[in-house]
């Protein structure tokens, strides 16, 4: 952006988005409406302190805790504000369980909506048409997608994050992993088994 | 309104693209561009609801074409200008009007811990009968109504069972336009995958989706 001129170009607008937000956020600095040092916390925030390694400890703590995983069930958001995360886009949580005859898989079909306390901010290919429009008529062609092929006798639960109700799935703990313990296994979870597009698997010689 | 973006049942977008060991942010601009929309969206001028719907507002090749964050960039700019809070004119020069007065930052960079851990809640703490109990067969009403709502339409005219009663929550589709919280119950319909989407669906799966109470109608 080189100042004023007088052209006639109607694009006013750069069509580059990277120049349209530093233009943006320019305009934005100078009028005193925000502060470039509360984006830099933000964006720090989400780079490196909130994660799905939040969602991990508390699945690995309701794999080792029966009490705690029926109070998780129970009322996701308390529990997870026992394991210290909530507040934005993690308000109001509700937990939904995979067993081995029930698979649960987390979608936003109208916009983006996800767990952001206990995930982070969502992978590209969540926000993507392709997985909203399909993962509530076809969840089981997805998950072939993902390499997660059910059988037909599993019974699969898809749920619409519609509201501001947010959804994690607790995955079912993998066998062999009797004696690891609560961070060990925490460092199993993905973020796609918290979704519910993956299986928590136990890497070769991780197991105990 | 009966937009692209919802999106629940079309089958002609492709596989899904999962990308190995993805950043959270893909360049620079989209951290800028996710940072801004909190910072700004923290003089509490605009509604999510409202933001979400100024994002369904985009002409719809657009809204498929164009980067997630960009589409964050087009609306929060959009909001910017409809508040008052900068005038068109500043949004295509890029800078302040001479007569422009110096804000204060409504979210400084010390009140980001606390904004995050605080949230913003949707519910609301007021006694109102729920119209329905969980294990009540319900039906979604088949509205098509022009602004923002959150019922999709792949459930419209559905049957379902109210699985659970999440509480009271503020109301998308009146909020979003600036008509008032219209607090209300919500809950989670379940509906079998046979009912929404014919016999060829299995028998055993299902949808469950979070409907307001104004979205639900008796069988």
């Amino acid at each position: 952006m080189s100042g004023h001129d007088h052209s006639h170009d109607h694009q006013a607008v750069p069509s580059d988005p990277a120049l349209r937000v530093k233009a943006l956020e320019s305009l934005l600095t100078e009028k005193g409406l925000v502060d470039p040092k509360a984006l830099d916390a933000l964006i720090d925030t989400y780079e490196t302190k909130v994660g799905p390694r939040n969602g991990a400890q508390v699945v690995a703590r309701a794999w080792v805790d029966p009490s705690y995983k029926a109070r998780l069930l129970a009322d996701g958001t308390s529990a997870i504000a026992e394991v210290g995360y909530g507040g934005a886009q993690g308000e109001h949580m509700v937990v939904v369980e995979n067993t081995p005859q029930v698979h649960n898989l987390i979608v936003c079909t109208l916009c983006s909506c996800y767990p952001w306390s206990v995930l982070g901010l969502p992978p590209v290919w969540y926000k993507s048409a392709p997985y909203r429009s399909r993962a509530v008529i076809d969840p089981r062609g997805i998950l072939r997608e993902f390499g997660l092929d059910l059988a037909e006798g599993v019974e699969v639960r898809v749920w619409d994050s519609t509201a501001e109700l947010r959804y994690l799935v607790l995955p079912e703990r993998p066998a062999g992993t009797e004696a690891l313990d609560e961070a060990a296994l925490a460092a199993l979870v993905t973020r796609d088994a918290m979704i519910g597009t993956a299986k928590v698997c136990v890497p070769a010689g991780a197991a105990a | 309104m009966n937009g692209v973006h919802d999106m629940g049942g079309m089958q002609d977008f492709g596989p899904v693209e999962p990308e190995q060991h993805e950043p959270v942010f893909h360049a620079p601009w989209e951290g800028r561009a996710f940072a801004l929309n909190l910072a700004a969206g923290a003089w509490r001028k605009w509604s999510l609801d409202a933001l979400r719907h100024q994002i369904e507002l985009l002409p719809p090749a657009d809204y498929l074409s164009m980067r997630y964050y960009e589409k964050w960039v087009a609306a929060v700019s959009e909001k910017l200008v409809e508040s008052g809070l900068i005038t068109r004119a500043e949004l295509d020069g890029g800078r302040p009007a001479k007569d422009s007065v110096k804000a204060i930052p409504a979210l400084t960079a010390d009140k980001v811990p606390g904004m995050l851990r605080s949230g913003a809640h949707a519910s609301r703490d007021v006694k109102i009968a729920p119209r329905f109990q969980a294990g009540q067969r319900v039906r979604a009403r088949n509205i098509n109504p022009p602004g923002h709502t959150r019922l999709p339409r792949y459930a419209r005219g559905k049957t379902g069972v109210v699985d659970r009663d999440h509480g009271v929550y503020v109301f998308p589709d009146t909020v979003a336009h600036g008509r008032g919280e219209n607090p209300q119950h919500v809950y989670s319909v379940r509906f079998t995958a046979r009912e929404l989407w014919g016999d060829a669906a299995s028998p055993r799966d299902s949808v469950y989706i979070d409907l307001w109470d104004d979205y639900l109608e008796p069988v």
